[in-house]
């Protein structure tokens, strides 16, 4: 099911939008088409949508695949302002070419590089994949959440994902911005961090919410000499092998 | 000195002479950073603590003499941004607001100086007067860092003065740049403000002209704040412009559509980066430094693997010898016999017999429940040094930097009864004192955890004079301390847990800054502590005077008997002697009052072995003091304080109830 057009999956994104995430009754009208549309025809041949009179729906299979599409979108517009640092007028276009080409398997990659994030940059949810499940078994990536760094492990931020404005508010008065160095200290029983010349504390739901790019990425290979901490529920782990 | 300058100076030399109308000094800045050590050295000793109206967010106000001109200097709250989140932000806010400062000092930690322009830029953006007061200088020097303040200057537009406060460094300067010019020397041009870059400007341009009133702020800072959304000053203006309003709220949100963040992150940003860049440039050297020993020693706090043994070593010595056993016994012990039992007591009931010839209005002032004779002498020789060396301990640790270290390490255990680690501090004080800790749970973010810890200090946390009483009992059998405070370290966690489940609100998140480990300066610790034995026996010692007046009214009336005797029922389920109902219900007065009540009966040989085990836990859990209430009822409202006293009586009794039956059970004898 991966050689979808272009123009379908377009479709999909948008049906996807409408229905899901606005909840909303989904017309021909709305998107702007007519019955003849060659992207809808190949939806319809697919079983991924159901037309009646003038009303789309989205069948299972073509639920799974719309779903996929979006967090392929999302995930893109996440790599081009992390990695990339796309600047965001041609965040939009550049994203919908970048999705078309990351097809299944990579998008998981892609995700697994970025840290699993839950927020695309606009601050929408992109849709969780199977490898956000496992994620403690992952190897770490380029971007990490705070709460996924060990001791003495250094990264820039990111980017800060949290919809509550006061908290992030808070952590930017605390000076957590994007592009501030952070040296982990330790991981437990709180996260503490040294920010330029001060010290900061905060909890896992905290340091879940920040994203950093890695600097010292031999980091795993101090971790599985030393075993020290690891984050979460496997501490000592390594160490006791 | 410019001819302005000094004009302006002879112009508001009428201050000086009136009494009302001094010129006002604020200070503000980000918490830590040295504020109230500014303002001790400003004011000396003239200095009123309030709680500011509505609220209880301590404000300290003073009057410093600088020159000829009398000033008065307020210290705020500390405020990390214009924009609230906390209640002390919005009362250091609402102080700017209302209260029209002449000249403001806005102090930052020098080494962190990146992160602190962010709230000089919004000051200066408001329009607002102000010095830049470059704090702990020596620690920024000892990081490396020095900062070109002449350069600073120019950049910001406003004057710059380093300081070193603890030392007194710097402090001249400061006082002769105070002097120099009542309103101090400001030129802010446009250039030199922060821009946020369009299409934001544009918005806050419009929202300006929309703006009609003066709200002592600039109208684009309160542009700015509107598009934050902060919730106070929404109010503010829906409020005193409702013409307005809807207009503005349109402009707010076609400015949100027009940015993916929320607008108070996009503003945020611009004003960090505005002010990184200008600490960049002013910043001259800034080579890392080697770890320090304080470096060394906070690391070791925070380890849990040698974290642990340090607070239970600060618990031991801090609290347990020194206002355990040096202030709640020996001291106590000397106030008690030598002063009180010797001289006070025997001189007071002979005047009094002497002047008052009824033995009813005798009894009011002597005798068991007299004024002086328990009023005054509990207040005196029980409270006072045993809070004294707490609040003393607890500034010494405070001024240290060690609360927000021990606040990180017990942030998961708390996390489990539904408070953050920052409700440490809370409860911390509440064994110096429950009722000073309930107000001090203002701050804590959420509404929820305050219930939780408020709950917590009036039930489970013994105050020192409570704990004084309680170990002067059980002294001498450990097994017995062992029992007591096993079940109340339990009944803390499962009522802690469980009320976590029962209020409903978002679970708590934990953030703090760690001040660098510093070596307290005696002088401000003793500052520190007087100020707050001040305004606790401005706040207690009426209590004791009202209680010693109450029992007597109701010893007259016959009230007293009849509580006593309905007080004697569950006292007896529990296992104690019905006489042990007295000390409850004079418990209730004081939780140190009971304490003391059953002091009397231990000596008296009524109580003993198990039933003595049975009414310390009790009575610890037993409802807190009158005063704790009374706050508990101002702090948490009527409702939820009743809930809790309704809550806390019967629990208490069935705790003792259920404690007697186990050691029964398990044929333990103490």
């Amino acid at each position: 099911m991966t050689n979808l057009s272009d123009e379908s999956e377009e479709i999909l994104e948008r049906l996807w939008i409408i229905g899901k995430e606005k909840e909303e009754i989904c017309t021909l009208k709305k998107l702007d088409l007519t019955e003849n549309d060659d992207g809808l025809k190949e939806l319809q041949n697919l079983k991924l949508i159901n037309l009646k009179v003038g009303k789309l729906e989205l069948t299972t299979t073509g639920l799974k695949e719309a779903t996929n599409v979006i967090r392929r979108h999302r995930l893109a517009e996440r790599l081009l302002t992390d990695i990339i640092d796309a600047s965001k007028d041609f965040l939009e276009e550049a994203a919908c070419k970048f999705e078309h080409g990351l097809r299944r398997g990579v998008d998981d990659n892609i995700c697994v590089l970025l840290g699993h994030p839950r927020l695309c940059p606009h601050g929408k949810p992109i849709p969780r994949g199977k490898c956000c499940l496992d994620e403690i078994h992952q190897t770490p990536g380029i971007i990490s959440k705070l709460s996924g760094m060990i001791a003495g492990q250094e990264g820039d931020v990111a980017h800060l994902q949290t919809k509550d404005s006061k908290k992030l508010q808070r952590m930017i008065s605390m000076g957590i911005l994007p592009g501030t160095r952070i040296k982990m200290i330790q991981t437990f029983p709180t996260y503490v961090f040294q920010l330029e010349l001060s010290q900061v504390a905060v909890d896992k739901e905290i340091a879940d919410e920040i994203y950093l790019r890695l600097i010292n990425s031999r980091a795993s290979k101090i971790e599985k000499k030393k075993g020290i901490w690891m984050p979460g529920r496997h501490r000592f782990r390594r160490g006791l092998r | 000195m410019t001819l302005i300058s000094r004009v302006s100076h002879l112009t508001k030399n009428k201050f000086s002479d009136s009494n009302y109308d001094h010129p006002k000094i604020f200070i503000v800045g980000s918490p830590n950073v040295g504020k109230s050590v500014i303002f001790n050295s400003l004011t000396g000793s003239y200095v009123i603590v309030s709680n500011y109206p509505g609220t209880t967010v301590e404000v300290s106000r003073g009057t410093a003499r600088i020159g000829d001109i009398q000033y008065e200097v307020i210290d705020t709250p500390g405020m990390y941004s214009l924009a609230s989140i906390s209640e002390e932000e919005s009362v250091a806010r609402k102080i700017l607001l209302k209260e029209n400062p002449d000249i403001l000092l806005n102090v930052v930690d020098s080494k962190n100086l990146q992160k602190m322009l962010a709230l000089t830029l919004q000051l200066i953006e408001a329009n607002l007067r102000i010095i830049l007061i470059l704090n702990m200088y020596d620690e920024a020097e000892k990081a490396g860092l020095k900062i070109d303040s002449k350069f600073l200057e120019d950049k910001l537009g406003i004057r710059v003065i380093k300081t070193v406060a603890v030392t007194g460094q710097g402090m001249d300067k400061l006082r002769e740049e105070i002097s120099s010019s009542v309103k101090p020397k400001n030129n802010v041009t446009e250039s030199l403000r922060v821009q946020y870059g369009e299409p934001l400007e544009f918005f806050v341009k419009t929202l300006e002209e929309l703006i009609s009133k003066n709200y002592g702020l600039s109208k684009r800072s309160i542009a700015l704040l509107l598009l934050q959304r902060d919730a106070e000053i929404h109010e503010l203006i829906q409020e005193s412009e409702p013409e307005n309003y809807t207009k503005l709220c349109e402009v707010i949100e076609k400015a949100e559509v027009r940015y993916s963040y929320p607008l108070n992150y996009v503003i945020a940003l611009r004003r960090r980066q505005a002010g990184a860049k200008i600490a960049n440039s002013v910043i001259i050297s800034s080579k890392l430094a080697k770890p320090s020993l304080s470096d060394k020693i906070s690391n070791a706090m925070i380890n849990p693997i040698t974290g642990f043994p340090i607070l239970f070593f600060v618990l031991y010595f801090g609290i347990y010898q020194f206002v355990g056993v040096l202030g709640a016994q020996l001291i106590v012990e000397f106030l008690e016999e030598e002063i009180f039992g010797k001289i006070v007591n025997p001189l007071a009931t002979s005047l009094v017999v002497n002047i008052i010839p009824f033995k009813i209005l005798q009894e009011l002032f002597i005798g068991d429940y007299g004024i002086i004779t328990l009023g005054i002498r509990y207040a005196v020789s029980i409270i006072l040094p045993i809070v004294t060396l707490f609040f003393f301990v607890f500034a010494f640790l405070e001024d240290t930097g060690y609360l927000p270290r021990l606040a990180l390490l017990m942030d998961r255990v708390f996390k489990k009864i539904g408070l953050s680690g920052r409700a440490v501090i809370p409860m911390t004080l509440g064994f110096g004192c429950d009722t000073m800790a309930t107000i001090v749970t203002r701050t804590l973010e959420t509404n929820k955890e305050r219930i939780i810890a408020t709950m917590l200090l009036a039930l489970a946390i013994p105050c020192s004079a409570q704990l004084g009483v309680i170990f002067a009992i059980l002294s001498g059998n450990p097994i017995a301390i062992l029992i007591w405070a096993t079940t109340i370290i339990l009944v803390f966690l499962i009522i802690g847990f469980l009320t976590s489940k029962v209020v409903t609100g978002e679970p708590p998140s934990f953030f703090i800054e760690l001040p660098p480990i510093r070596i307290p300066k005696l002088k401000n610790v003793l500052v520190k502590t007087y100020t707050r034995m001040e305004w606790y026996f401005i706040e207690v010692f009426p209590i004791f005077i009202l209680a010693s007046v109450v029992i007597w009214i109701g010893q007259i009336l016959g009230v007293f008997d009849l509580a006593v005797m309905l007080l004697s029922y569950p006292v007896q389920w529990i296992g104690l002697p019905a006489e042990a109902s007295v000390a409850f219900l004079f418990g209730f007065f004081r939780r140190d009052y009971g304490a003391a009540g059953l002091f009397d009966l231990h000596s008296s040989g009524l109580l003993s072995g198990n039933s003595m085990l049975v009414a310390t836990v009790t009575l610890t859990l037993f409802l807190p003091c009158i005063a704790q209430l009374f706050i508990n009822i101002k702090e948490r409202g009527i409702k939820t304080a009743i809930a809790m006293a309704l809550f806390i009586f019967p629990f208490a009794f069935l705790v003792g109830f259920l404690l007697n039956n186990l050691l029964n059970l398990a044929g333990i004898l103490i």
